[in-house]
């Protein structure tokens, strides 16, 4: 290991700094006794109180749960099925449509859905919303699970079928069992991406659809409050329960994202 | 008839042929090895009989049947893998479970089965043990025992001893050949390594490039190897190759480049001018400081050119006066320990006619 | 098989509206928004390039789309010199902190997108500290006030906030791959600390550096939501644009040709990046 010097070791400070101090402001404003997140007067419940009574929030929290809940599962099981495709055998179009939702900018993606659902006279709502949740979300879960299976031994499932075992029991009694934790963590990451989406649910969801972002998105637009900050803290706790329990149960969950980014 | 019976398989990947009509057979209760190096198409064969591969030409005989038809899971073969593959979330229990629970053996029959398997591996009371918290040497009992359990007519082992260290690769080696004889099962083992395959096999079928070069008992693939690879691959081994000079009866002499006449008793009748190999082991050379008394056979004078002293032999690389090398064993002495010759030493090679095998080429 | 639902879905919802959308960009806009019949009154197939014709006669639109590369490209440009001793030290780092470390940087990235974007909406308010602080230091210079908030630089600053995980990522994953032995080699012949960074170290890099840059230029160009909260109305971007053209405008086709251009534009960028990565990844091994 090379010594790094104190230039490096500030530098690096100066940008985890960066990264942290605007969601701290966030979290710590919540708690100000002050319409104006300008400057600390005092601590306050207020704005938290204000949240659970107010309707348009808990409506639009209801709605991100229902489409966050189908959104993951269906994602889950159409993205673990696409990872063992795609470790399986030597795929060339798969992959590209799995890949192509994340690489590409969302606006896109939200736009074509919104022409494509519009053609097809299907009106927009909480089913548009979680069909185009799934369309990103099937990638993330499909390089997790991928990533899970290029991990473990290939020996295993011969030795299964030497074993007496057919492929679909090779599958289910070793292979499956194996990367169960991928697969859980996965389910967990795009509960969460689909829960905090904001672009390509603004362009699908329609007029009578409000998810929790887009309800915070016309908070911000029109009326500033620090319920707008109290919102955003326990959605930022929720994420940070869930990632952290899907890092716990699946290490190479943090290799995976790495990997998904090259 | 043979228990396993290979029939001119061959199995080419692309340009690259891996086996090249390979036909040998196995017979019920005989520990088979093969032999060779890396890339001569031996793990390739083993794959073929288990049927994760199946070949281009020529047929795998089980009992006179033809597996082709069968996939790996139907196939009476089980295979000890070089990485003992034993399934990590599962106990020691439920991995040697696993072939009975695969083959809907009633639940009420495993647990015999299962501790009568371990026992046979000597790893009674191990049941309730996760893999990641074995030895080496247990997960490979662990893994022949789970490959035991549901009595296969051949059991396949891929180089099972080549993760573990000298002591106990010797120890399961000898564990290996009590329990091959106690189950009765067919062995085929893969293996690189000739000092293995020399100790633990009935046959062994030593292969190189995709061919059986020699298919033996061990003893005569060591003492009569018919082609220089063979007697290259096992042990150590002086070659000398050159003309065939004279023949009378059944010694045959070979003029070899910078050493001289060789002269070797064979049964083999080689044309004057054709051209043949002499195999000498090092053992079989008798080396003194001065000449031997009694006189027929070969000897040549030499200096001591290099030595390897490995403390209970000592092997003499000796250089003759026209370039040739020698290579010679000599035990050292019983009680000191002591080498008796040094390197400069001015030394007398000798060996007998019957001492060498002839390798016509 | 086993691909088989995840391939039917993805090509139901994924490449049909892809193509619908390539498809869109030929048509007429609807009477009251949307699009147009395909068929028109009269019987025949209308389909036409007036939209294409709008982007090339129009220069106000070659104008944003040159100003959106500009700003992707000054955030990747800010992420790099930003990310580059951030994903240094984390290579450097003791094997166990290295995860905890990747997990801090990674962490924010889950964080909901406009929460991140309503941070800064706090940090560069009219009242807040910063804004206080930067407008006093120009009173002193007798300068006037500059609202930091819907302006450029607030659509930058936050542009390289939610970047910056792409860029440490791929350039920690290269780096940590780097042989320390080579720069002690280069010391040992004579290199000084910039020189072994500069002639070594960097050029080692640059795979890790294009993936990097890929990752944030390529979402940076097609943003929507930063400049929309909070850039001011000379920050329009392509993407504002889009967003216009389907909810406000309701000029559909046009809509989806400004987005077909951005997605050539994304698609060629991204193909670039891979190609350049296979080229480089050989070097990197050497």
């Amino acid at each position: 290991m090379r010594k790094s010097g104190p230039w490096l070791w500030a530098s690096a400070l100066v940008a985890y700094a960066f990264l942290y101090v605007p969601l701290a402001i966030v979290v710590v404003y919540s708690f100000n006794d002050s319409r104006l997140n300008a400057e600390w007067v005092g601590f306050t419940l207020d704005w938290y109180r204000k949240l659970a009574g107010d309707g348009a929030m808990t409506a639009a929290a209801g709605n991100s749960l229902v489409i966050g809940i189908s959104a993951s599962v269906v994602s889950t099981v159409l993205g673990t099925m696409a990872g063992v495709a795609m470790h399986r055998y030597r795929l060339r179009v798969l992959p590209l449509l799995i890949l192509a939702p994340i690489a590409i900018p969302e606006i896109l993606t939200g736009v074509s859905l919104l022409i494509f659902f519009v053609m097809l006279n299907v009106t927009l709502g909480l089913v548009s919303v979680a069909i185009a949740h799934i369309t990103f979300c099937i990638g993330f879960v499909a390089i997790v699970v991928r990533a899970r299976l290029a991990g473990m031994d290939e020996t295993l499932t011969e030795a299964a079928r030497d074993c007496g075992a057919s492929p679909w029991n090779a599958f289910r009694y070793v292979t499956l069992p194996l990367i169960t934790p991928g697969v859980i963590a996965g389910a967990l990451m795009a509960f969460t991406l689909s829960i905090d989406d904001f672009v390509i649910t603004f362009f699908t969801a329609g007029a009578g659809t409000i998810t929790l972002p887009l309800q915070i998105y016309s908070m911000i637009k029109i009326s500033v409050t620090p319920e707008v900050n109290a919102v955003s803290t326990l959605l930022m706790l929720l994420t940070l329960v869930l990632i952290v329990t899907a890092a716990r149960i699946s290490p190479t969950l943090l290799r995976s994202t790495q990997e998904s980014t090259s | 008839m043979a228990l396993l019976d290979i029939k001119g398989v061959t199995r080419r990947f692309g340009e690259f042929t891996a086996v090249d009509n390979v036909s040998l057979s196995v017979e019920a209760g005989e520990f088979f090895t093969l032999l060779g190096p890396s890339g001569c198409g031996k793990t390739t064969l083993l794959r073929m009989i288990a049927g994760f591969d199946l070949p281009d030409a020529g047929s795998v005989l089980l009992d006179g049947e033809d597996l082709a038809h069968r996939p790996p899971e139907a196939r009476p073969v089980r295979t000890v893998f070089q990485s003992y593959a034993l399934f990590p979330h599962m106990t020691v229990e439920g991995n040697v479970a696993f072939p009975l629970q695969m083959a809907k053996v009633p639940p009420r029959d495993r647990p015999q089965r299962i501790a009568a398997a371990l026992e046979d591996v000597r790893l009674t009371g191990y049941d309730k043990r996760f893999p990641h918290e074995l030895s080496g040497g247990q997960k490979q009992r662990v893994a022949v025992a789970r490959a035991l359990v549901t009595h296969p007519a051949v059991l396949l082992l891929d180089e099972p001893l080549a993760a573990l260290d000298a002591k106990l690769r010797e120890e399961l080696q000898i564990e290996l050949i009590n329990l091959q004889k106690d189950v009765g099962i067919a062995f085929v083992y893969v293996t690189h390594d000739q000092t293995e395959a020399l100790a633990l096999s009935h046959r062994i079928a030593v292969m190189n490039h995709g061919r059986v070069e020699q298919l033996d008992v061990p003893s005569r693939i060591y003492g009569f190897p018919n082609s220089r690879f063979v007697a290259d691959f096992i042990g150590q081994c002086n070659l000398y190759s050159g003309q065939v000079v004279a023949r009378d009866g059944t010694i045959v002499a070979i003029d070899v480049p910078s050493l001289g006449p060789v002269r070797v008793a064979t049964r083999s009748e080689p044309a004057l001018g054709s051209s043949g190999t002499i195999a000498l082991r090092p053992e079989q050379i008798r080396i003194a400081a001065g000449a031997p008394a009694d006189a027929p056979g070969n000897h040549y004078r030499g200096t001591v050119a290099d030595l390897l002293y490995m403390g209970d032999v000592t092997v003499y690389k000796v250089e003759t006066s026209g370039g040739s090398r020698i290579e010679a064993l000599l035990a050292n002495s019983q009680g000191s320990g002591a080498k008796f010759f040094e390197v400069g030493d001015q030394v007398e090679m000798s060996w007998p006619v019957d001492a060498g095998h002839f390798i016509a080429e | 098989m086993v691909s088989g639902p995840p391939l039917a879905f993805l090509l139901v919802f994924f490449a049909a509206p892809a193509l619908i959308m390539v498809l869109a960009s030929f048509r007429s806009p609807g009477e009251f928004g949307g699009l147009a019949p395909l068929v028109d009154a009269s019987g025949r197939i209308d389909l036409n390039v007036d939209g294409y014709a709008r982007l090339v006669t129009e220069p106000v639109f070659a104008q944003v789309f040159v100003k959106s590369a500009g700003y992707a490209a000054l955030t990747t440009l800010v992420c790099l010199l930003l990310a580059y001793p951030l994903a240094t030290l984390i290579a450097r780092s003791a094997k166990k902190h290295r995860d905890l470390l990747l997990l801090l940087v990674i962490l924010p990235f889950w964080s909901n997108f406009l929460i991140r974007i309503y941070a800064w909406m706090i940090i560069l308010g009219p009242n807040a500290a910063l804004a206080r602080l930067v407008n006093r230091a120009l009173a002193v210079f007798g300068a006037d006030p500059v609202p930091l908030l819907f302006s450029a630089f607030a659509v930058l600053v936050c542009l390289v906030y939610v970047s910056l995980p792409f860029m440490v990522l791929p350039l920690y994953a290269n780096l940590e791959k780097h042989d320390r032995t080579l720069l002690d080699a280069a010391q040992d012949l004579g290199a000084n600390a910039w020189q072994r960074f500069w002639r070594i170290t960097f050029p080692l890099s640059l795979p890790g550096v294009y993936a990097g840059a890929a990752l944030v230029f390529i979402p940076a160009l097609g943003v929507f939501a930063i400049p929309d909260i909070l850039g001011g109305p000379d920050d329009t971007l392509i993407g504002n644009l889009i967003k216009q053209q389907f909810l406000e405008t309701r000029d559909w086709p046009f809509g989806s040709v400004l987005s077909i251009v951005l997605t050539a534009a994304a698609l060629a960028l991204a193909g670039g990046a891979a190609w350049v990565a296979r080229r480089s990844g050989g070097a990197s091994r050497a």
